[in-house]
């Protein structure tokens, strides 16, 4: 039994179906991110565990009580908001102490929590400055220390990053993760953003249509996405259509050259087409010693990116995208020139559905 | 708050506001003994006097809404432009007449403008019906004043003067041809709620003794029984008539900038 | 009050005193028409009728007469300004958070532009064809259950009378200016609130009425000074015999009742200095209660 439990949570609003079935334990401590486009039903499984929305069907337990019924103020959770959701009336330190004000806290315990949070959070001298005084950044950080005075079961955080510059973000993000690490509370983030979910998750579950789609670690989403939704959702990805030689031994041809890709789904037979992808990484510039396949490609477009230069080429058929590592004694190829690619079958992902 | 408790709220809010309407519709009706008949506004309609007080505070409230907008769109529109720091000493002279109640207004006009005076008002009737258009000026400032300068705000006034400036436009061209046909909402809105006003007021026309509409209700509700209940339908068709021009234009222009 | 932007003020000393004859027009009008008649009336209070100083019309306020115009009036408007807010803020709350449905929010915001401006004569006709001697409630009270409103104390032209006739242009005016307000309140403040384990009162206690608190004061203020100057409402309804100040104060100007033009002065003083009091107070509190603000 996981510490939070999620068990077949369905949601519908109307005639809209927006969270289907959906089951997920999450350990104590670990950081899970809800990840899908707008509309996935992302956010919906979020306030059911808030308890702002009842689910249509299923339960949610915490630390083994059910909780599917309680009201949100009965949960012993905390949250962080999209916009920044401060109470504009109350001072940065009543606001980190609400929490436990409204709990009966004593004045003098209640200063202290308030004193850790703001060091915690890296404010220790912004305490009596009203929200308004703070910056986007320093306000969401004020929410985080609010969320967690009460000290939670749950920490849930509901795209807190969206609304902040790209510098802030990505600071803020590691030091949400390094907080939550440090307190081991068990946290649920929800984002649209993959690369956010992809570098501070110990899990991330892709959502699409109201369904989990996948749940694993961000390299296994990365690496093996089982579906064609998750694989396009995750990172880029070039495909390619080719045609099975050998189900047995996963021996596939592509442009007339042999390769061998794992995991053919168990209905292939000779001659089937099927769609393979290979992320842009795996795709080489020039002939490279120990590549399986090399295909001539016209280069159509180079952005260069700084440390990496990511190239849009077309090769058998197909669009393709791929990054090259910048060096300067070699500089990147222009638009029109012919260049070679290689590439190995065993970083090919054979996509279903 | 529970949906019960809400409901019940607004419903009990609803039978008082509609009890009155109600009640002031079915009285009037009532003239002709034992039956329901439309004699009250008959009589009303027949009245010579009726028509010409309407027609007078018509044109007081013509008066006031032209008085209004040449006061107001260019002061507004000035203290966005250039004087930024006088904005607290404007909208303070504008909030004045709620806080100074009509009847403190119109007595320091009886004892100020009087036929000794320096400036003789009250002396003629053309005279005093200048004065009541100020006063009823006064009383339309804070709406007037508020609904052009919320007006002024959706539109760039800095960089509109400038570019007509550039075109060889004169202030006059500029507050004429292009700020008030950009703030035409607004003045609309706050021109129909002047309307409103004028129409149905009582106090200053009554101490100036000039015939108009509200102190002939008055008179009317003293003196006879079925009329007035008739004319407050009457009074109550026109408010509600300007507050329906006034959402019009707003919605009017919400949609053409919906196109735009 | 933000000051001005830096910018602008530093091109300034040169052209300022030709921005500022811009405001000529305005500045006239508001000398001409609404201060200089004030301050007429406030001199008026403090001259004896051969123009020199005097305290004496102030102090002649101090009649039965006069003191308890004043203070029905000052009961009336506090009352009927009491009574507006909470009923006002009680339906806009309905409307705004209660779930009713969507539909029902334009109308009321137009009905209730339409209500606030329906005073005056004809609202006192409404009243009195509604609950006057035989009036529609009045009649239908005492036919179909025996009622007889009357018998049981009501009169429309008393005080409670008036304070049921005012309200019906205070809630409205009370719901236009508080109905935005309450959309300003964020769902996310009520939900953090929620979460944090506070409850609805809790939230409401400590969140929403002190954001709300300038709004609701500065209504209060407003439909206070309202009912405080209303006359016509109170004049058709009953009459010049109603013992308030602004029915008095009419009664003096058409007919110098109080038999002394400087005593009409005063009267008039002492409804400005209650309402200026009114919004001070407003002024003050609110200014202490938006540290928070911007």
């Amino acid at each position: 039994m996981s510490y939070l439990n999620l068990s077949h949570l369905e949601k519908v609003f109307g005639q809209n179906r927006v969270v289907k079935d959906f089951t997920l334990g999450i350990d104590k401590g670990e950081f899970i991110s809800l990840l899908g486009p707008s509309g996935c039903g992302k956010t919906t499984v979020l306030r059911m565990v808030a308890g702002f929305e009842a689910p249509t069907s299923g339960a949610i337990t915490i630390d083994g009580q059910d909780v599917t019924g309680l009201k949100p103020n009965n949960r012993a959770i905390g949250m962080m908001f999209q916009a920044y959701a401060l109470f504009p009336n109350l001072t940065v330190a009543e606001n980190v102490a609400f929490g436990l004000k409204v709990k009966g806290v004593a004045r003098d315990e209640r200063a202290a929590r308030v004193e850790e949070m703001l060091a915690l959070i890296g404010l220790p001298e912004m305490g009596a400055r009203f929200p308004f005084q703070l910056s986007g950044g320093q306000q969401q950080r004020v929410a985080l220390a609010r969320a967690l005075a009460p000290r939670p079961r749950v920490l849930l955080l509901d795209e807190p990053l969206s609304a902040l510059d790209a510098k802030v973000r990505v600071s803020l993000r590691n030091e949400i993760r390094a907080i939550q690490k440090d307190l081991g509370i068990t946290t649920i983030f929800v984002t649209h953003d993959q690369e956010e979910a992809m570098s501070i998750s110990d899990r991330i579950v892709v959502m699409n249509a109201g369904i989990a789609d996948q749940v694993g670690a961000p390299f296994e989403i990365y690496n093996r996405p089982t579906t064609r939704f998750v694989a396009n959702f995750v990172g880029t990805l070039n495909t390619f259509d080719v045609s099975v030689e050998d189900p047995g031994l996963g021996r596939v041809s592509l442009a007339g050259q042999p390769l061998t890709v794992p995991g053919l789904p168990d209905g292939a037979r000779k001659g089937d087409v099927l769609p393979i992808a290979l992320r842009p990484e795996a795709l080489r510039l020039g002939q490279l010693p120990g590549a399986e396949a090399v295909l001539p490609a016209v280069i159509e477009d180079v952005h260069f990116m700084g440390s990496v230069i990511r190239l849009t080429a077309r090769a058998a058929g197909a669009q393709l995208s791929m990054d090259t590592f910048n060096r300067a004694d070699q500089p990147p190829p222009v638009p029109g020139q012919t260049v070679e690619i290689s590439l190995s079958g065993r970083d090919a992902i054979v996509l279903r559905g | 708050m529970s949906r019960l408790v809400a409901w019940a709220i607004f419903l009990l809010g609803c039978l008082y506001f509609l009890l009155p309407l109600l009640g002031m519709g079915e009285f009037s009706l009532r003239m002709r003994r034992g039956e329901y008949s439309l004699d009250a506004y008959r009589v009303v309609f027949a009245d010579p006097r009726f028509w010409e007080t309407f027609g007078y505070s018509l044109g007081l409230a013509a008066a006031t809404i032209v008085m209004g907008v040449v006061l107001v769109v260019p002061t507004a529109y000035w203290v966005r432009l250039k004087l930024p720091q006088a904005r607290p000493f404007v909208e303070f002279v504008t909030l004045l007449p709620l806080v100074i109640p009509a009847i403190v207004v119109v007595f320091g006009y009886i004892r100020l403008y009087n036929t000794s005076s320096f400036l003789p008002l009250t002396g003629s009737a053309l005279g005093t019906d200048i004065l009541l258009t100020m006063g009823y000026t006064t009383l339309a400032l804070p709406y007037m004043y508020r609904s052009v300068d919320t007006g002024l705000r959706t539109i760039d006034v800095t960089t509109l003067t400038e570019a007509a400036q550039s075109l060889g436009a004169g202030w006059f061209t500029i507050l004429a041809r292009i700020i008030l046909p950009n703030v035409m909402v607004a003045v609309l809105s706050g021109a129909f709620l002047t309307l409103a006003i004028v129409m149905g007021e009582f106090t200053m026309a009554a101490l100036l003794n000039r015939p108009a509409f509200g102190p002939y209700m008055q008179l009317l509700g003293a003196n006879r029984a079925y009329e007035p209940p008739a004319l407050a339908v009457i009074a109550f068709a026109i408010t509600w008539g300007c507050m329906g021009l006034m959402q019009l234009v707003t919605r009017f222009s919400k949609h053409e900038r919906a196109k735009a | 009050m933000p000051t001005a932007p830096k910018g602008p003020r530093l091109r300034l000393p040169a052209g300022l005193p030709v921005a500022w004859l811009g405001l000529l027009p305005f500045a006239a009008f508001a000398v001409l028409f609404l201060i200089l008649p004030t301050m007429k009336i406030v001199l008026g209070a403090f001259q004896a009728p051969d123009g020199s100083f005097t305290f004496q019309n102030l102090l002649d306020l101090n009649t039965d007469s006069i003191r308890s115009a004043y203070w029905t009036s000052i009961k009336l408007s506090f009352m009927t300004a009491l009574l507006g807010c909470a009923i006002g803020f009680g339906m806009a709350a309905a409307v705004v958070f209660g779930g009713l449905p969507k539909a029902i929010r334009g109308p009321l915001l137009t009905f209730s532009g339409v209500a606030s401006n329906f005073a005056g004569v004809p609202l006192a006709f409404a009243f009195i064809a509604t609950l006057g001697p035989v009036g529609l409630i009045t009649l239908w009270l005492r036919n179909e259950f025996g009622i007889n409103l009357r018998a049981l104390g009501f009169n429309l032209l008393s005080y409670w009378g008036l304070v049921i006739t005012y309200l019906f242009f205070q809630i409205p005016l009370m719901i236009l200016i508080i109905t935005p307000a309450l959309d300003g309140l964020k769902k996310e403040w009520r939900e953090a609130a929620a979460v944090l384990g506070a409850t609805g009162a809790q939230y409401w206690r400590m969140v929403a009425l002190p954001i709300l608190f300038p709004s609701l004061l500065g209504t209060f203020a407003l439909l206070f000074a309202n009912a405080f100057g209303a006359v016509a409402t109170a004049f058709a309804l009953t009459g010049p015999q109603l013992n308030i100040v602004p029915i008095k104060l009419f009664a003096q100007i058409r007919g110098d009742v109080l038999g002394n033009p400087n005593l009409g002065y005063a009267l008039a003083f002492g409804m400005i200095v209650i309402t200026a009091l009114a919004n001070f107070l407003y002024i003050w509190l609110r200014l202490r209660s938006e540290r928070w603000m911007k």
